[in-house]
């Protein structure tokens, strides 16, 4: 049974399989995202098991304990998650944009073929300024 | 929202005492688990239920857009102040010795206004997160029927 | 005082200038803020470099010792990138001014904010000495470049910019999955403490896959071959002025921590020989080199084609490293430095283009080198440094690089360094083609040509590949000195 000791690992791999999963197979960008956080999760879940030692209790100095958990990697994965939480915040940002400007945020249904001319794809694009200084 | 009366009445207790938790976690923060980044993402779930259910109009009333993103900007440059006095004071970037005379209360006192820049940075952030996605369906519908005008 | 104490102010001063600049309205306020937050960075780091050169210099974050606390440790390595990254920002900012008035018209504080911490973030990334800082700064660079490249023009920069984002997060990630067994493995996030503690644990699994994660993950920001992918589109429809900032600095700062993976924490002997490093880079770098310069060669947007070409001098950077050799190592320093050089004059070029006609597709530009012969030219000279022609930057570069293989014994690599310089030749043969020996199309307005203040620094940047291709004091001793620094730390 010793594979049970590493359960916290194992539950760790699946999870980022499945949020990997999502990234590359789904076309939606909503569901990208949610891959892409739970494949962040799931680190940071291996690096808060990391951090627990057996009896351990928390790092604040008290009397009568003797064993604490290690602080740091909660440090770093705070660190960690507001990244995160930026992160998310950002691409749904983008997501949005996106959805305004396509009227789709299915990867598939994004149609802009590479060798478009830019004055077509975008209406309020900008003439240069030849026309007003020449 | 503001017509359930069973989700005015909860939030109305609750409110309070979300928002007295975090500044709880906010000010514990330097010796028991707790710090700004916490405070900051509590205090601001408060102020987003009080949009959930009043509307989002009446949380800007509380605090104006402007303000939140003001107040962003100046909690880093709290942090970035208590910093620089460290160097200021003949120490490092971040020291906290140089600020007062017993180590022990100069460490408590640099690391508190330290979390407390980090804090209000979070907080103002993450209502400002609220604020951007919950007011851009609004502001499209007004952009478009101002051009059809 | 000690220059040691001065140094991470560098990355300080663009990182506090940043919410500043955000609460600044208007235009000039905020584009001076960045320009002199910048100019200071470039001061900083260039009065350091000399001191640099004699040995590392290190900063210990609130006074806290290393490994406990976090510090900033700084050697040839290092300073080299950061003089590089701060002096780009330096330089371009001047020209970028009307450019972004331009392009980005409204609440230009955001913009330079995002810069600010954009540029602070790579800097961050170049001197700190503390593995997880580095995932820290990476993450603060990245986000701001998201948000920065979709504030281009065109709706496909928001495309390009969220496919960065999943790309570029998953490689951060990866990073972040490699500091956490280094970290397990040791107990410590001190690049030089990892570096002592790492040969007790080297023959374990996790070592060994904490290097292939960093690696990929590193490889990822770093636009090797085959994870370049999210390059081409980003680099195409960003708006000009952070095309030139990203194409001449975020790339080399990934391939900076990649070599100091490499080198200062795994070690070069244990690097080359835990992973078939050698000949994984080296394929890859020789298929980047070949895969960019075929697909740079049938580009119709021009952005796109020097961002296909992008990929290939990757290609010409990560060679040297493969060989690793202290001379290939040189040579791929060089190269980083030099290649910052070249592309940002090329994309200086195109950006002043752009700003006149509205467009960069080559078919609109038939014509233009009559209308707007200083910045056509400008084009042409800096395309000669990116073919290696004698008397450039990107000519000094290159013969470093082969006479590094020639001393590892693979001639052969030779002949590839030649025909893909071959390659180069056509497809900027292809734009002065098009802009001086075609008749300009009837449905573009005539344009005249840019005004002093684009063309001034522009001039500058396209000067120094030539200074450097003659003067390598800077440029070479630079290199053999950061070679030297990174070979000289592994146990």
């Amino acid at each position: 049974m010793a594979w049970l000791g590493h359960f916290n690992y194992w539950v760790v791999v699946i999870l980022m399989m499945i949020g990997f999963y999502a990234v590359i197979a789904r076309g939606n960008m909503v569901k990208k995202i949610m891959g892409l956080n739970l494949f962040q999760t799931s680190v940071f879940i291996m690096f808060i098991s990391a951090g627990k030692i057996i009896g351990g209790s928390t790092p604040v100095l008290r009397e009568g304990i003797t064993v604490y958990s290690n602080p740091l990697p909660h440090v770093l994965i705070l660190t960690a998650i507001v990244v995160g939480v930026a992160t998310t915040a950002v691409g749904l940002a983008l997501a949005v944009r996106i959805l305004e400007a396509y009227g789709t945020i299915e990867e598939d249904e994004l149609v802009d073929p590479p060798d478009q001319p830019a004055d077509e794809s975008h209406p309020g694009m900008p003439a240069g300024k030849g026309d007003t200084a020449a | 929202m503001r017509t359930n009366g069973i989700l005015r009445v909860i939030a109305r207790f609750l409110i309070p005492l979300i928002m007295l938790f975090g500044l709880y976690i906010q000010f514990h923060g330097e010796y028991s688990p707790g710090g700004g980044f916490q405070a900051g993402v509590v205090f601001a779930a408060a102020w987003i239920l009080f949009a959930l259910i009043y509307g989002l109009d009446a949380a800007l009333e509380v605090i104006p857009e402007r303000a939140q993103f003001v107040l962003a900007c100046l909690g880093v440059l709290l942090y970035c102040f208590v910093g620089l006095l460290g160097v200021v004071l003949g120490g490092r970037f971040l020291d906290f010795y140089p600020l007062l005379d017993s180590p022990h209360a100069a460490q408590q006192t640099g690391i508190v206004a330290v979390e407390f820049g980090v804090g209000v940075t979070v907080a103002t952030c993450a209502m400002l997160f609220f604020t951007f996605f919950a007011r851009r369906k609004r502001e499209i519908d007004a952009a478009e029927t101002g051009e059809d005008d | 005082m000690n220059i040691g104490e001065w140094l991470p102010f560098s990355v300080l001063v663009p990182l506090i200038a940043a919410p500043v600049c955000a609460l600044m309205p208007g235009r000039t306020g905020p584009w001076l803020l960045a320009f002199l937050g910048a100019l200071t960075s470039l001061l900083i780091v260039a009065i350091a470099l000399p001191v640099l050169w004699q040995g590392e210099l290190s900063y210990p974050f609130g006074n806290w010792p290393p490994p406990i606390g976090i510090e900033y440790r700084i050697d040839a390595a290092n300073g080299l990138v950061a003089l590089l990254v701060a002096a780009v920002a330096t330089f371009v900012l001047p020209w970028a001014r009307i450019i972004n008035n331009f392009e980005v018209p409204e609440r230009q504080g955001i913009f330079y904010a995002l810069f600010l911490l954009a540029f602070a973030g790579l800097m961050g990334i170049t001197l700190t000495g503390d593995a997880f800082n580095v995932f820290v700064f990476l993450e603060i660079s990245s986000l701001s470049t998201y948000a920065l490249i979709a504030h281009g023009w065109d709706r496909r920069a928001l495309l390009a910019s969220f496919r960065y984002l999943i790309m570029g997060t998953v490689g951060a990630t990866f990073v972040l999955i490699g500091i956490g067994f280094l970290y397990m493995m040791t107990g410590t996030l001190n690049m030089a403490d990892l570096a002592e503690r790492l040969p007790e644990v080297r023959d374990t699994t996790a070592v060994r896959a904490a290097l292939a994660f960093i690696i990929v993950g590193l490889g990822l920001k770093l636009a090797l071959f085959p994870l370049h992918l999210w390059l081409p589109n980003a680099y195409a429809y960003a708006p000009n002025f952070i095309t030139v900032f990203l194409a001449a600095t975020a790339t080399k700062v990934a391939l900076y921590v990649m070599l100091r993976f490499i080198f200062t924490i795994f070690g070069h002997d244990y690097s080359f020989f835990a992973l078939p490093l050698t000949a994984v880079l080296l394929a890859l770098a020789i298929a980047g080199m070949f895969a960019g310069s075929w697909v740079a060669m049938f580009q119709h947007n021009l952005k796109r084609m020097l961002a296909y070409s992008s990929v290939a001098q990757v290609g010409y950077m990560v060679l040297g490293i493969a060989l690793a050799t202290s001379a290939g190592l040189a040579a791929g320093l060089l190269h980083l430095f030099n290649h910052a050089l070249m592309k940002g004059a090329l994309f200086m070029a195109l950006g002043t283009v752009f700003w006149r006609v509205g467009s960069v597709r080559i078919d609109d530009l038939s014509g233009i080198g009559r209308e707007m012969p200083w910045t056509m030219t400008a084009f042409a000279l800096a395309g000669l440094s990116l073919i290696g022609v004698p008397l450039t930057a990107g000519f000094v570069s290159k013969w470093y690089l082969i006479i590094a293989a020639m001393e590892a014994g693979q001639p052969w690599l030779v002949a590839l360094i030649v025909i893909t310089s071959l390659m180069a030749i056509y497809y900027i043969w292809r734009v002065v083609e098009a802009a001086w020996f075609t008749p300009a199309r009837e449905a573009r307005t005539p344009v005249s040509e840019a005004p002093l203040s684009l063309l001034v620094p522009l001039y500058v940047v396209v000067a120094a590949n030539f200074w450097f291709g003659i003067d390598t004091r800077l440029s070479v001793g630079g290199a053999e000195a950061a070679a030297r620094a990174l070979l000289g730390g592994s146990p």
